[in-house]
């Protein structure tokens, strides 16, 4: 390996990746208040009605992020599950615990404002339209791996079979996606689309952009403090942590 | 290499047989189950008659969700899932008999059953015809897949339901494609595009969820 460059495998031994953590956290944290600060109040109050949706379309500014992250995340959880799975690296497992409460809370937000949306929208809370099916397997996908991780003591075992899960279920959400989309689309046909008109004013995308940027952040403190804590459970015998923890306590 | 196989589906044939209660139940289970959903809906022939391909598959899936549980629960507990991890044959291979074992056990009697419920939900003869094709290629995907939850909930407390929570999401597209399959024939349709999705899912699943099981089978027993 170069002398020069970070040296990226430094940050895999626990010590390191601890106080990597602890260092950024309260960076991403400062960053996730202001981001949600700036977002929030030009989507509520500097970005204008909609001319066909007034002001109900403003949940999209949840909402969208929200979507997309909880789809992210999904991905995202099983390739570190599969990283731990493959190299036995502890950081990878970890990482890929601490992400699926996130992914699920986010997934349960854009099902919950996306229900609030189509209320004054569609009329209804709740259609069984392609996308908010989807949206719901996979919620259900991120509380099978929840649920299967809690069920099995043996924490290394835990990972494993979790990763196994996150695995599989990482390559049925492409296929859940299309067949959902298919059944939907054979009985209803297009009546209800949740995209978007494809143009879209220029404030509201930036907008979106920043709101985006904002549940990103939040995802990686929240993340990296979870990762944290888990690290100290099961690292609690370790030098390395009896070290730390002398240090915070003086 | 084949010996070894069929030995093993030999010995699970035979088990079930010997204990053909087991078998029974799941069958038992889906009768009443789908002859529940008249008393709860209405006994309209023709909101039946519509709802019928999918009662028919619900059932179907929840009947082989919960027959899951028994595929390597004895043979966990009395130590022969160990030994299989010994033997030369791949992991992989011998699960997949059991798994093919465990379909002829309980996913052909369903398949086998299903007219009967059918036409107690007034579909027409042709539709019946494609509602079996269906099960036939739909209940080995659901054996197949239904396996990764069965290994990964070896030896835990409350194993069953977790199986429900872990394998029910992916159990979608099967059910989709194949209530879909007689939907399609019940409004004059072909059913020709479900069926062959149908059936690159149970090829895709037969190539790949055996691995997958073998792997979570490996894990549960470290």
């Amino acid at each position: 390996m170069s002398e020069r460059g970070i040296q990226w495998f430094r940050f895999t031994a626990p010590a390191n990746f601890y106080d990597l953590a602890g260092r950024l956290i309260p960076w991403f944290a400062a960053l996730t208040i202001a981001l949600f600060g700036v977002g929030l109040y030009m989507g509520l109050v500097v970005a204008p009605s909609d001319y066909q949706q007034g002001d109900s379309y403003r949940i999209i500014y949840i909402h969208v992020p929200t979507a997309w992250m909880g789809m992210f995340l999904y991905v995202l959880m099983a390739i570190y599950a599969a990283i731990g799975l493959i190299w036995r690296i502890k950081i990878a497992e970890i990482m890929a615990k601490s992400i699926a409460p996130t992914g699920a809370l986010f997934t349960f937000l854009a099902l919950w404002t996306g229900a609030l949306w189509g209320r004054p929208t569609w009329g209804v809370f709740w259609v069984w339209d392609a996308r908010l099916t989807s949206m719901l397997l996979l919620l259900f996908l991120y509380l099978g791996y929840m649920a299967l991780h809690a069920a099995i003591d043996d924490r290394q075992r835990a990972s494993n079979a979790s990763a196994v899960l996150a695995m599989v279920g990482v390559v049925n959400v492409p296929i859940i996606y299309f067949s959902v989309h298919w059944w939907n689309t054979l009985h209803q046909g297009a009546s209800i689309t949740v995209t978007e008109a494809p143009t879209m004013a220029m404030i509201m995308f930036v907008t979106l952009m920043i709101m985006v940027l904002a549940t990103w952040v939040y995802s990686i403190a929240v993340v990296l403090a979870r990762a944290r804590v888990e690290l100290l459970e099961r690292e609690r015998t370790a030098r390395w942590v009896q070290e730390r923890l002398e240090g915070e306590r003086r | 290499m084949f010996r070894p196989l069929l030995a093993l589906l030999r010995r699970d044939l035979t088990l079930a047989l010997r204990r053909p209660q087991d078998a029974l139940t799941v069958v038992g289970f889906f009768v009443v189950v789908v002859a529940l959903f008249p008393l709860g809906i209405g006994p309209d022939p023709e909101f039946l008659r519509s709802l019928a391909p999918g009662v028919l598959w619900v059932a179907a899936l929840l009947a082989v969700m919960l027959s899951l549980e028994r595929l390597f629960s004895d043979d966990y507990r009395d130590g022969t899932l160990e030994q299989m991890l010994l033997v030369p044959e791949p992991l992989g291979l011998l699960v997949l008999t059991k798994i093919f074992a465990h379909w002829l056990i309980t996913g052909l009697p369903l398949v086998l059953i299903s007219p009967l419920l059918a036409v107690q939900l007034n579909l027409r003869p042709e539709e019946i015809l494609i509602l079996m094709a269906a099960l036939l290629l739909g209940t080995p995907i659901l054996s197949l897949i239904g396996a990764i939850g069965a290994a990964l909930t070896l030896g835990l407390r409350g194993g069953g339901v977790l199986i429900a929570l872990l394998i029910l999401p992916l159990y979608a597209p099967p059910l989709i494609l194949g209530a879909g399959a007689v939907d399609a024939v019940m409004h004059g349709a072909s059913a020709q595009a479900h069926l062959s999705l149908l059936g690159a899912m149970m090829v895709f699943a037969l190539f790949a969820t055996p691995w997958a099981t073998a792997a979570a089978v490996r894990i549960m027993l470290d």
